[in-house]
């Protein structure tokens, strides 16, 4: 932060980075062959909704602009534990345009979202893997920092640390992972997983 | 061209410039003033040397004595995991490094953070405000309270409190110059004793920079205020939080509130209260002049969009 914003005392909200989530389909077939997990078919935009009418309309607009279009997915939204509203996108996980379409789906959201200032409410997106053993890992996408990471859990609060880094090994070349392990946020009830 | 819905507020940002500035000259004025008593400038500048030296030190361990001075007792997340996830879910929406968390167990709700950078900091909570906020308004003091350490609140504060360190210093110094130095007078200065010009001057620095100190405090509360409803997007979880925490600490009885009487410039909420709290000392501004803020920034997020 520089002198200024900290002699003003301002912090300007940082803008998220949207394009990354196009690096997901080739990501995703790397992690087929690889390692076996393949996609769910699931996508989710997490993001904190702000009070008030505007944000109800933006949302609102979201939603008829997915489920508008010819091959529409399914689509819903929840709400979190932590006040985070999570907006689930549904593919079918067998069409092989499926992860491409899911990623669209997921950039257009945000956009809107960013379109109409409500960037700086974006925290994550988040799309499951499942191995042939039943375990899930999701591919988490920080919107802030422009990382990807992965967060596969094993249980109440608990994390299997072996698989996410065994994911990170093998999509280390494709995606800019997040290097921090601190930054590994856990998201416990994360729709998918 | 994505639209922003920040509020800027430029009588704000100018407001808080010119006190700093105002502050910064403050420094200049102590130092000349201590030249011309001595007839030396090094003395003058070894004064201000001596209160940035020791502003700097109060900064370095501003955590470890604020959390002394408040009893706060640094949580782990398997002790607190609901804090914890608030705070980290929080830290990923910033983009700031996660701070410590502490925990304070006192009845009196209030909230603080503290430390030299972001990234070693220390937010922490009381019992009371644990008990007294719903996890949405706990959520809004938090955010308040991380826009601290994102605007280096601890360090602004401290050196823009070094030349009423120094003027403070002095004004003790002047006294015992008073009692040991007798009655030197400095012929050139009309007979005027130095230890009297040291006092005064030093009397004066002080008094001001006490005035324009408050004053910076109020605006930076308002700025983290601000910042902490962007955050979090609900201007509205932190008004009701302020309004439950107000009302709160009136009604908590005289003898709790000595013992956070030092760290109070830190806190949400100033933590004395009901103390003769005119509005030029107060470090934190009136409930209502933050409910108006947050007011403007609730209508500016709420405005539907442009078609």
């Amino acid at each position: 932060m520089g002198l200024w914003e900290t002699i003003s005392g301002r912090t300007k909200p940082k803008r998220a980075n949207l394009d990354a989530l196009f690096l997901v389909p080739s990501a995703a077939i790397t992690l087929q062959t690889a390692a076996g997990l393949t996609p769910t078919g699931d996508g989710s935009v997490c993001y904190r909704a702000a009070s008030g009418a505007g944000f109800h309309q933006t949302q609102a607009e979201v939603l008829a602009l997915l489920r508008g279009s010819a091959d529409a997915p399914e689509v819903q939204t929840s709400s979190d534990a932590f006040g985070f509203t999570w907006l689930q996108v549904h593919r079918d996980p067998d069409d092989p345009e499926g992860m491409a379409g899911l990623c669209t789906d997921l950039h257009a959201v945000n956009t809107t979202l960013e379109s109409e200032g409500f960037g700086p409410g974006l925290l994550c997106s988040l799309v499951p893997f499942a191995d042939p053993a039943g375990r899930r890992v999701g591919l988490v996408y920080l919107y802030k920092k422009g990382t990807f990471y992965p967060f596969a859990p094993a249980g109440p609060q608990q994390r299997d640390n072996l698989l996410e880094l065994q994911v990170r090994d093998t999509l280390r070349a494709e995606l800019p992972i997040e290097p921090e392990l601190s930054g590994w946020l856990a998201l416990w009830g994360a729709p998918g997983l | 061209m994505a639209r922003s819905r920040f509020v800027g507020d430029a009588g704000l940002t100018v407001r808080m410039t010119t006190v700093i500035f105002l502050l910064g000259a403050l420094l200049v004025v102590l130092v000349v003033g201590i030249g011309l008593a001595f007839r030396s400038p090094g003395i003058g500048l070894l004064v201000a040397v001596g209160g940035i030296g020791f502003a700097v030190y109060q900064w370095a361990n501003s955590d470890k004595v604020a959390m002394r001075a408040m009893r706060a007792r640094e949580v782990t997340p398997q002790e607190a995991p609901e804090l914890h996830g608030v705070i980290d879910r929080l830290c990923a929406l910033a983009d700031m490094p996660k701070p410590r968390v502490g925990v304070a167990d006192t009845p009196v709700p209030n909230a603080f953070a503290t430390g030299r950078s972001p990234e070693r900091a220390v937010v922490c909570v009381t019992t009371g405000i644990l008990g007294m906020l719903t996890a949405e308004e706990l959520e809004g003091v938090l955010a308040h309270e991380l826009s601290h350490v994102a605007h280096r609140d601890v360090l602004v504060m401290t050196v823009a409190s070094s030349a009423g360190i120094a003027a403070g210093a002095l004004t003790q110094g002047a006294q015992y110059g008073a009692f040991f130095g007798g009655n030197r007078r400095d012929n050139n200065n009309g007979g005027l004793p130095i230890w009297l010009v040291v006092l005064v001057v030093s009397l004066v620095v002080y008094a001001v920079s006490f005035v324009l100190l408050r004053l910076l405090s109020r605006y930076r509360e308002l700025a983290a205020d601000r910042a902490g409803a962007y955050l979090t997007m609900r201007p509205d979880a932190l008004a009701s939080a302020l309004q439950k925490i107000t009302g709160g600490i009136n009604q908590i009885p005289q003898r709790d509130l000595r013992q956070v009487r030092a760290a109070s410039a830190l806190c949400i909420a100033p933590a004395i209260s009901g103390v003769s709290l005119k509005t030029l000392t107060s470090t934190h501004p009136s409930l209502e002049q933050r409910l108006e803020q947050l007011a403007r920034i609730q209508a500016e997020l709420s405005r539907p969009g442009a078609q």
